[in-house]
């Protein structure tokens, strides 16, 4: 019994760090554009996160956890945010080819993660020394009473603040794009951008902001492997393969944020699987690791055997609109 | 009383560099009342619309809607003054319902009220009499479904002057009538409509007046109760011009290709073909003439083995060889059977040649096969792209200029010049000089009259009617994928071919008892 209820908690952990990246991903997605940057992204969010809460930490001799909190959130924010608009730049005003910039942005993101992750480890005085534990000790908290309750209590609320905020981020989401006025808009400018341009809506507009507010959601994501996951410390390329797993799960979530929910939890059980299954070696390990993306390709086959429109990705998913083109 | 017209246009002028598509032309449409405008293919009649919906703004004239007069500089400055326009190709998004599709992008409330919007759908629908479920998703819909999608969407944004632009083309008998109805109820209701046709029939059946325009020059409007089929046929295709064009008679013509009874039916299930049948002669050029979309690019497409086609055969005799049918084969196929059929399309830079890449490039694109077992040979057509400029004067930097850089009349030479060299037994080409100079224009004559003269059977699909009489020797006049007659073109009018284009009219021969047979 308590190993289920540790392999469940352990499950929306590494779930919630995806189910951000796949949030994000889903909403650029919504507007046509294909941000294969999103590790990148998840990077710049956590390490922007981490440098905020850490010299903050340094700066100051009693920390306040709140302040800290604060800061580290909004670095996390701008950080995924400014990788958003280095995307839309590239691809929506200068026209670059979609795969190529996103693919820069990931290995500029992982790049310059490593690259500050080593110089607050110089600057603390060795790898692995980094701590913001006042920080992070805010992102962990659980919530009180609730967390409490027998059984429910472990498997429901026994998680930090950005675990909830991923799923109402979620339902949000959903909501903005299936019920109001705005997410008609962007579903129509990532289906059809000519369409959308003739009845009057501003579809450069609408990319840039869906792209980098989907940055700044997929550097939350970062921010939560650092704060709640990591406990507020920093090991190099220890995020890694999350941010392709987040966009593998926008695939399998048929870019509908609820799917992510649940399919991140699945997809965090099954990255986590190998640990619980006994007299496993280190190659039969790798096999488990591989399950994620062997669900993705098996949805991928499914949908495309059903060939039912709405499963498909934004029919402009990719491409350039650019109004004088015929 | 002057704001008793809608929407009155005064000397519009609109030109596309030297090209002048609309020449000081005058509209007016009451309201309550059906205006049809007609014209020939490129007459002007898409441009002078676009300038009145706001896609294009006219270099000369003014626009008055209900007497004042407006600017109107994009589609968002036509909405408000309540015009709306239902292009030929609809602008819907699939995985939408109509009803998403009909509220997009409309200011509202943030939450979106599906149920209200489909209500006040389906008031609007039942007013004027439309069919429409607010809730089926675009992509589950017909043709005819979406065109009604498309004009529901103005009217729920509150349009009271309509064009629709070809409307019918896509349209079946069944479903132009219920169209039609609704149009009518839309009159009777105070609205104006323009509709945009080159159907003589349908605008004596459903308009009230007709404008005429004539190669982008405004020819007159007519009360269509003293319209005539006659009379409309006259304005439409304009006094006879004479073209200085070459006509050497045929030396000796072959049977080439003899093409029976083909029916194609494209994808969307509309028979675009109908057992169309006609044979073609080496050593003269058969004209195709017909309204855009009559089943020309069919023709040519299936004969090229582009197309599929439902039935028919066609027979291809080579010179001192026997005869092959080439009903079944691909384009491929053919081509590896050594037999010599060359087709200029009419997307140059799309079917025909390859933008981005330089002449030798394009020019492989008939030879990679040759050459080596693995590197290609690019010495023989380097040598051959730099012969075509020499002997075409293609205006060009060198051979290896990108050929999407070139203007279109030496575009055209690029790909003339390569479907010529591989020396033809058939040559195909449609609408030959669309977008050329008259300088270019005479070129590309002169090049298939050498064609001819070496006893290449050419077909050549045109719109311009006087070119075709004074260039080709036959002419086949084809009117919703039916073959309506051959005539000789010599001795053809304007009028005549302009009754054949549009069903109503006789003359001419059917293939069977073909009396412009060369002897």
């Amino acid at each position: 019994m308590g190993t289920i209820v540790i392999f469940i908690q352990k499950a929306i952990g590494q779930g919630m760090c995806i189910l951000f990246g796949a949030d994000g991903e889903i909403l650029t997605e919504k507007s046509g554009n294909l941000n294969l940057g999103v590790p990148g992204m998840m990077y710049m969010g956590g390490i922007a996160g981490l440098a905020a809460a850490f010299l903050y930490e340094r700066a100051v001799g009693a920390p306040s956890a709140f302040v800290g909190f604060l800061l580290s959130f909004l670095a996390a924010v701008l950080a995924g945010a400014l990788g958003g608009l280095i995307y839309s730049v590239l691809t929506t005003s200068l026209r670059a080819n979609q795969n190529v910039s996103g693919l820069a942005l990931t290995t500029f993101g992982v790049g310059l993660g490593n690259f500050f992750g080593g110089s607050l480890s110089s600057l603390s005085g060795g790898v692995g020394q980094i701590s913001v534990a006042t920080t992070a000790s805010a992102y962990r908290t659980k919530l009180p009473l609730l967390s409490d309750v027998p059984l429910l209590g472990p498997i429901l609320f026994n998680y930090g603040i950005l675990t909830y905020f991923a799923i109402a981020l979620s339902i949000v989401m959903a909501w903005y794009l299936n019920r109001t006025r705005q997410g008609l808009c962007l579903r129509a400018v990532g289906e059809s951008p000519a369409t959308a341009d003739a009845a009057g809506i501003n579809v450069s507009l609408y990319k840039y902001l869906a792209t980098c507010i989907g940055g700044a959601i997929a550097g939350l994501g970062g921010l939560y492997f650092v704060m709640e996951y990591s406990g507020g410390t920093w090991t190099n390329n220890g995020f890694g393969d999350r941010g392709w797993l987040a966009i593998a799960l926008v695939i399998f979530a048929r870019w509908r944020p609820m799917n992510a929910v649940w399919g991140s939890i699945l997809f965090g059980a099954l990255y986590i699987l190998y640990l619980y299954i006994p007299g496993l070696g280190r190659s039969s390990q790798e096999i488990f690791k591989m399950l994620p993306y062997i669900v993705t390709i098996v949805v991928l086959i499914l949908t495309s055997l059903r060939r039912k429109k709405e499963d498909q990705p934004p029919e402009s998913l990719g491409l350039h609109y650019f109004r004088e083109e015929r | 009383m002057r704001d008793a017209y809608a929407i009155e246009l005064r000397n519009i002028t609109k030109r596309f560099g030297k090209v002048v598509a609309n020449d000081g032309v005058n509209l007016s449409v009451r309201r309550g009342e059906i205006l049809a405008v007609l014209g020939e293919n490129g007459s002007g009649k898409t441009t002078l619309m676009n300038v009145i919906s706001g896609i294009y703004y006219p270099d000369e004239g003014q626009i008055f809607v209900h007497g004042e007069e407006v600017t109107i500089r994009s589609p968002k400055d036509a909405f408000p003054l309540g015009i709306g326009m239902i292009h030929q190709h609809f602008k819907l998004v699939d995985v939408l319902t109509a009803a998403e599709n009909i509220v997009l992008g409309l200011e509202g409330p943030t939450k979106l009220d599906i149920p209200a919007v489909a209500t006040r759908i389906s008031e609007l629908a039942d007013k004027y009499g439309f069919e429409i479920d607010p809730n089926k998703k675009i992509y589950e819909m017909s043709v005819s479904e979406k065109q009604t999608v498309e004009i529901m969407k103005m009217l729920y944004r509150g349009a009271n002057i309509l064009i629709l632009d070809e409307p019918t083309a896509v349209l079946t008998p069944q479903e132009t009538d219920a169209l039609f109805a609704v149009l009518r109820n839309m009159r009777d209701a105070g609205n104006a409509v323009i509709i945009i046709t080159h159907k003589l029939n349908e605008v004596l059946a459903l308009s009230d007046r007709v404008s005429v325009l004539h190669k982008g020059k405004y020819v007159g409007t007519v009360e269509t109760k003293d319209a005539t089929v006659e009379s409309l046929t006259e304005m439409m295709v304009g006094t006879k011009v004479t073209l200085d064009i070459d006509r050497p008679d045929p030396v000796d013509p072959q049977v080439r290709l003899v093409v029976k009874e083909i029916t194609c039916v494209n994808k969307e299930g509309v028979t675009t073909l109908d057992h169309a049948s006609f044979t073609a002669y080496g050593g003269e050029i058969l004209g195709i003439a017909g309204v855009a979309g009559s089943g020309q690019k069919e023709l040519l497409e299936s004969i090229a083995g582009l197309t599929p086609k439902e039935s028919g055969e066609i027979d291809f005799y080579p010179p001192d060889q026997p005869m092959q049918e080439i009903s079944k084969l691909s384009a491929v196929e053919i081509s590896r059977l050594g037999i010599k059929l060359s087709f200029v399309p009419e997307d140059r830079l799309g079917m025909g040649l390859v933008g981005p890449m330089d002449m030798i490039d394009n020019m492989m694109i008939r030879s990679y096969r040759k050459g080596g077992f693995f590197w290609a040979d690019r010495r023989s057509p380097r040598t051959l792209a730099e012969h075509v400029i020499g002997t075409l004067e293609i205006d060009t930097p060198g051979v290896t200029t990108p050929v999407g850089k070139l203007s279109g009349g030496n575009v055209q030479k690029v790909l003339v010049g390569r479907e010529i060299a591989s020396a033809p037994t058939v040559l195909m080409v449609a609408y030959p000089v669309r977008g050329l100079d008259i300088n270019s224009a005479y070129t590309i004559y002169a090049l298939l009259n050498v064609q001819k003269m070496r006893g290449v059977a050419v077909m050549c699909v045109g719109e311009d009617l006087d070119v075709l009489l004074a260039l080709c020797d036959r002419i086949l006049v084809l009117c919703d994928g039916r073959v309506a007659g051959i005539v000789d073109a010599r001795t053809a009018t304007k009028e005549q071919i302009g009754l054949m284009m549009t069903h109503t009219g006789k003359g001419g021969y059917r293939d069977g008892e073909d009396e412009t047979r060369p002897a």
